[in-house]
């Protein structure tokens, strides 16, 4: 395949890493985009189709893991952009306003 | 019947009494059709049910079990999940088998995880696994449960657990399970107690059975005695619950008008998740330390960046004391703390670690002076012994401020207090020039009393209140009125409802403490008069 990807990296600071909220949230936002969406914790992969919950979880990335996003086809770099952010915003798990579970 | 006294782990607090029964295993029979294209459509009809009811549950659950829920909506829907299913089904499997491997699979996987929030995960994928066999076989429904009682079973999925009256009472007790599992979880969420880990018979016959969530420990068919002693708890922590519940949003005033300023201790920022701001007064003290543990590397200034900055938003414009690190002591951490210290109470820890490795230090500052701008963040030294400490820690932020500069990065710089944890930093404290001051009194007992925290044998002879202690903190009251400087409290004794009209009355009147410690302490700031 000759698809080019657009790349970035984010750490994750969920205090339990990628758990089953954050990996929801992760594959919901990948689901927006028509492109391939992958991710993985070398920036050589393999790499991890981010739209299924299934593969998600099974890397069971823990706090302060690395993520490295490719994304390509249309609205590619908004893509990445909006992945990196949702890793960087904690998963928007602790801000103020939003009720949270025990976790 | 004689009373029987078993142990398990806590998983969630409150007291229950009541009779108990054994939650019934669910037993299903399938006969396959041979065909598979049937067996296809069959699976195929059970999954989309399951993912019907599921998202019923969602739509009348609190948000808490609809998060539990939704995430095995998010897994069900995945067709790397079915896909194998349907495979087996192609190659000849019945539908109920092939289900059930394809979900062995994911489950393996789980259960072996080092993580223990991983590994409780195992649990999600095997209710889903049931809830699809349930509707293969066209069962539905389980057993009915008188609401209020006490249910013992091996372990129970998310959803049975939702699917039970919890509103009549009841504790859940379970011989396997887990703190970290989403079962879990949502008992905590919904005040139910619960213990797991607790090897309980379920074939015993069915009699009386008390449960203690906050210590693990079950009592069946209790003896009068033990009965009379249940009530007295179960009495007392209602009342005492009750007390403080009403306590906790309002300010911590005394009988005789003295506000109190009441703040929170935090370790971890998991801790926030569903408290709410309101209840403080602010952030008396983080421990970063959070940061530095279960992890191959130093953590860098973004990570630690991010962290502050969340405590920072949570608390609303409140004040965020954060504690540079404190490691050595009790708490190691690999790489960084000096290993085979004959005493590491009494060695390179807290500050004195910090000052000899500026490089972990200056990421630390950094990030903390990043942060600032974010709110009212202020800087903490632990352990502070004599005052060419904090005029060191001072030239360290500079550094740090000037680094920033040159990067062009914005920061505010922030106040910068010492903790009182070392006797001579308190005896002396007329010589230190802080912008505020905290009182470990945790450590200081310690230290005061020559008795370690680790050492069981001599632990009465610390006295986080006694006389040494309160000449101390009144010591530091009096420097930081004259300096125009703030005083607080951030140990276990400042959250002791027991203790706190003694520390009150050595002048102190801002306190720190656990959250789950608020409520109580209010109530007994509000019973108290300062005034003779």
């Amino acid at each position: 395949m000759s698809e080019s990807y657009q790349r970035a990296s984010a750490v994750l600071i969920n205090a339990v890493g990628l758990h089953a909220r954050p990996s929801v949230k992760l594959t919901q936002l990948a689901k927006r985009f028509a492109g391939a969406t992958e991710f993985a914790l070398d920036p050589a992969g393999p790499w991890i189709d981010a739209k299924s919950p299934v593969k998600v979880m099974r890397v069971k990335a823990p706090q302060g893991t690395e993520l490295h996003f490719r994304t390509a086809g249309d609205n590619a770099a908004e893509a990445l952009e909006a992945l990196i952010d949702l890793v960087r915003r904690g998963f928007d798990e602790v801000e103020p306003g939003t009720s949270s579970a025990a976790d | 019947m004689a009373e029987t006294r078993i142990i398990g782990l806590a998983a969630s607090s409150g007291l229950a009494r009541g009779p108990w029964v054994a939650l019934a295993r669910q037993t299903r029979s399938r006969t396959a059709s041979g065909d598979c294209a049937q067996e296809a459509e069959a699976l195929q009809a059970a999954i989309a049910r399951a993912a019907e009811e599921l998202a019923a549950l969602i739509a009348d659950g609190d948000e808490m079990g609809g998060e539990v829920i939704g995430f095995q909506l998010a897994i069900l829907e995945d067709a790397e999940l079915t896909d194998p299913a349907f495979a087996a089904i192609h190659a000849g499997a019945p539908a109920d088998q092939a289900w059930r491997d394809a979900l062995a699979t994911e489950i393996a996987n789980y259960a072996t995880a080092d993580d223990p929030y991983f590994q409780a995960r195992a649990s999600d994928f095997e209710d889903l696994r049931d809830r699809v066999l349930d509707r293969l076989s066209g069962e539905t429904g389980g057993q009915a449960l008188a609401p209020g009682a006490i249910i013992v079973a091996e372990d129970v999925t998310p959803s049975r657990f939702l699917s039970i009256d919890w509103s009549q009472g009841g504790a859940l007790v379970l011989a396997a399970g887990s703190p970290s599992s989403h079962v879990a979880m949502l008992a905590r969420a919904r005040g139910v107690p619960m213990v797991v880990g607790a090897p309980l018979d379920q074939g015993a016959p069915k009699g009386i059975m008390l449960v203690d969530g906050s210590s693990g420990e079950i009592l069946l068919n209790p003896s009068p005695p033990a009965e009379r002693a249940f009530e007295r708890r179960f009495e007392a922590q209602n009342e005492e619950a009750a007390r403080a519940a009403g306590f906790l949003m309002k300010p911590a005033v005394t009988a005789d008008g003295a506000a109190i300023s009441v703040q929170v201790n935090l370790g971890d920022p998991a801790e926030l998740d569903g408290l709410d701001p309101a209840i403080c007064d602010g952030v008396g003290l983080v421990r970063t330390e959070f940061l530095f543990h279960d992890r191959p590397t130093q953590p860098d200034e973004e990570t630690q960046y991010q962290a502050y900055r969340r405590i920072v938003a949570w608390a609303q414009g409140r004040p965020v004391t954060i504690r540079t690190l404190d490691a050595g002591g009790d708490k190691p951490v690999s790489g960084l703390t000096v290993d085979g210290e004959s005493n590491p109470f009494l060695g390179v820890r807290g500050l004195r670690l910090s000052l000899r490795r500026p490089d972990v230090f200056q990421i630390q500052l950094r990030a903390l002076l990043r942060a600032a701008i974010h709110g009212e963040l202020r800087i903490m030294l632990p352990m502070v012994t004599l005052p060419r400490e904090l005029t060191m820690a001072r030239a360290a932020l500079a550094t740090a401020a000037a680094s920033l500069d040159a990067d062009g990065l914005p920061y505010r710089r922030p106040l910068l207090g010492i903790m009182v944890e070392v006797p001579a930093a308190a005896l002396s404290i007329d010589a230190f020039d802080a912008d505020f001051y905290s009182i470990g009194s945790n450590d200081l007992a310690q230290y005061v009393a020559a008795a370690g925290r680790d050492i069981g044998a001599v632990a009465d002879l610390q006295e986080p209140a006694g006389n040494a202690m309160l000449r101390l903190i009144a010591g530091v009251v009096a420097h930081g009125g004259a300096t125009g400087a703030e005083v607080c409290l951030c140990g276990d004794a400042g959250g002791d409802p027991r203790l706190i009209e003694p520390l009150l009355r050595a002048g102190l009147r801002s306190l720190s403490m656990a959250p789950s410690r608020v409520g109580a302490a209010k109530a007994a700031v509000a019973a108290l008069k300062l005034r003779a």
